[in-house]
């Protein structure tokens, strides 16, 4: 029992760690045991769906249109480069609604806000686990084995939580007041998608603009996940943008993004219920 | 109901020296800023920059100092749109006011409704867990009092069972345990008693007792004055955004009622008039109590005597008075003429006027009233030369529990066989 009196005020963060972990713990396991809830496969459809767009984009791109005959390992770099764009994707895609659809908890009951995006990120997180045990059985099928190159998986998985937490952090407060931001993200994401080398390689783009392309940080991070995984005689990302300095600029675009984000949301959070 | 809830429920109050209060508001204000068009696209607003710049300021919440004592039971009461729910929202921490400051001594609980969050795909043990984690308890904490949660709530043969398949009632029994678990000294609770049928409330009534009896400070949003004066320490009345008073809660049930009800007094137009009114006129009608004082409420039990004034505009003999009292849904609950009761009334004369008076017992059960006075020729009664419907109002207040539409003096007597 305390006799210290608490200032009352809603929190981004909140005073207990515990708790905040613990909630968006608790919503993000929910949130996935509800998503397949009810579901015949139930958790295998986490699985079902990369592998079926794996399946449409290896067929149409790769044995129809014949693209990237000299690639080594080209369906599995098409497998794991789209893995990981559709982690960024989710974290982006659910973090835009979150605070909307959470309209109910953000209401009635007081909580760090920070809580709903976290659980947007850890559930990623969770079906990226989920989603990379299936896609090491297919590499060691294709005859890739784990190297100590894999270990990049790690930092690159780290990067791209920041810059789809960043992203997401800043579009859910915008979403709450402007309802376009939906439509302008879902363009933006089809966009990022053909410019980022997930059904093409990095070094199928004309020489001059491939330092380009890396800017984009997504395409960075697949690109050097080529390398350190799929292909160790592919160029890494620095080899690709032209020196490890220019690498710096997608670099400062991810921590430029997460900063932005946690920023827009500390602002903006505390007066979230009031405005939805 | 087990008898304990926490080991240490008892002594809950002992802990928290009484002069220290729990909650402590000083000068809160919100205000909201409403656009008056709501824009929520780009479009729109590039297309119309300069409107949204205009917006009306809707202060919810004025200036509110107020402090609630450990222990306390504590009723907000106010009408749709008073402020009393942003209040709440101010005091749990979900809304930021934007003066004064909110200080809390104890554990708050964070939440404002029952059962918020519940999913009603997933079954009850889930629900707990998760409800448990959400309302503040560890993760561990929830499991460890997972089976005390159930068996409070009652429901142990139904634990697997997807909540869709749970009546309303036993889902708030499983949202008050849930809350009653969470080892809150301060219990935040809004309008609870609006939802739901009459076991489903009678639940609630029990639960309230039993929280109140643990010494736990509640602070209660309703409209319910019967709930107000049964269970509230003491209240608070809001209009507007303002605090009208703090005091008992019989003293607030009735300020609220008064708000409600008291102006719908002497606002009857044309409308509901009959006779050509040329002999005689109603002038007014009106309650008074004992002292002769004009009333608008009234408790339950207390003599009321309703009144006419009537003018005369031409000489009549023996005209009758009579009055309709009749209550909300429309019934006549009592009646009285002058030809029933006291006979010819005698002449009057062209510019003579007359108070009539009749005094009754109020047995009426407590409700709104209003009087229909009348004046006819003498004979039938069915001449009326001036009828004025629903011309005054009175509310009567209830001091004891009741059930029909009169409170019937009576007494009880036993006899055994």
């Amino acid at each position: 029992m305390t006799t210290q009196a608490l200032r009352q005020g809603p929190s981004v963060i909140g005073d207990d760690t515990r708790r905040l972990f613990a909630l968006a713990w608790t919503l993000a396991t929910t949130d996935f045991k509800l998503r397949f809830y009810g579901s015949a496969l139930g958790y295998a459809w986490t699985l079902v769906r990369p592998f079926a767009l794996f399946g449409v984009l290896w067929v149409v791109f790769a044995e129809i249109l014949a693209l990237g005959g000299n690639v080594k390992n080209y369906p599995a770099y098409i497998l794991l480069s789209m893995t990981f764009f559709q982690f960024f994707r989710a974290i982006v895609d659910n973090g835009l609604v979150c605070l909307v659809a959470r309209e109910n908890l953000l209401r009635k009951i007081r909580f760090p806000r920070l809580v709903i995006p976290m659980a947007v990120t850890l559930g990623a997180l969770f079906e990226l686990g989920l989603t990379l045990v299936a896609v090491t059985i297919f590499l060691f099928g294709s005859g890739i084995w784990p190297t100590w190159g894999w270990l990049e998986l790690i930092p690159i998985a780290i990067l791209l939580t920041m810059l789809g937490s960043g992203l997401g952090l800043l579009l859910s407060v915008m979403y709450v007041r402007f309802r376009d931001m939906a439509p302008i993200w879902d363009v933006a994401a089809q966009m990022l998608f053909y410019a980022t080398p997930v059904i093409y390689v990095a070094t199928a783009v004309p020489e001059r603009w491939r330092p380009w392309t890396l800017l984009n940080p997504v395409a960075a991070a697949v690109t050097q996940l080529r390398h350190a995984v799929i292909d160790p005689g592919a160029p890494t990302a620095a080899a690709v943008i032209g020196s490890g300095e220019r690498l710096l600029v997608p670099l400062a675009i991810v921590l430029g993004a997460f900063a932005l984000g946690v920023w827009a949301f500390s602002r903006e959070a505390p007066k979230v219920a009031e405005n939805l | 109901m087990p008898a304990t809830l926490t080991p240490n429920s008892t002594d809950r109050v002992g802990h928290i020296a009484r002069a220290v209060p729990a909650i402590e508001l000083r000068g809160v204000s919100k205000t909201f800023k409403l656009p008056h068009q709501r824009y929520s696209t780009l479009k729109e607003r590039a297309l119309h920059p300069l409107r949204t710049r205009t917006f009306e300021e809707l202060q919810a919440v004025k200036d509110v100092t107020l402090t609630i004592d450990p222990g306390e039971f504590f009723g907000i009461v106010g009408r749709n749109g008073s402020g009393k729910s942003t209040l709440l929202k101010c005091l749990a921490g979900i809304y930021r006011h934007d003066t004064g400051t909110v200080d809390v001594r104890g554990r708050l609980s964070p939440f404002i409704e029952l059962g918020v969050g519940f999913n009603a795909e997933l079954t009850a043990r889930e629900n707990v867990l998760i409800n448990a984690v959400m309302l503040g308890l560890t993760r561990r904490e929830a499991r460890a009092r997972f089976d005390e949660i159930i068996a409070f709530a009652g429901l142990e043969e139904f634990i697997d069972l997807p909540l869709k398949n749970y009546s309303s009632g036993m889902s708030v029994r499983l949202a008050f345990s849930v809350a009653v678990q969470v080892d809150a000294d301060i219990l935040l609770v809004d309008e609870v008693l609006a939802v739901g049928d009459a076991s489903f409330q009678q639940k609630c009534f029990e639960q309230f007792e039993e929280l109140k009896r643990q010494g736990r400070t509640i602070v209660l949003v309703t409209h319910d004055m019967s709930a107000v004066e049964r269970f509230c320490h003491r209240a608070m009345l809001i209009e507007r955004g303002d605090v009208l008073e703090v005091g008992a809660p019989h003293v607030i049930a009735r300020k609220y009622n008064e708000l409600n009800f008291g102006r719908l007094v002497h606002t009857r137009t044309e409308e509901g008039r009959y006779g050509d009114h040329a002999i005689a006129e109603i002038l007014d009608a009106w309650f008074e109590g004992e002292g002769g004082a004009r009333i608008s409420e009234q408790a339950q039990g207390e003599p009321v005597t309703v009144c006419m004034e009537v003018a005369f505009h031409a000489p009549i003999e023996d005209p009758i008075f009579a009055f309709n009292v009749i209550n909300e849904p429309r019934h006549t609950v009592f009646a009285t003429a002058t030809d029933w009761r006291e006979g010819p009334t005698g002449s009057f004369a062209a510019g003579e006027r007359v108070t009539v008076r009749v005094r009754f017992e109020n047995w009426l059960a407590p409700m709104r009233y209003t009087v229909t006075p009348s004046v006819a020729r003498a004979g039938g009664g069915s001449d009326a030369l001036d009828l004025r419907e629903d011309l005054a109002a009175l509310m009567v207040h209830g001091t004891r529990v009741t059930g029909g539409i009169a409170d019937v003096p009576h007494s009880y007597s036993f006899e055994r066989a």
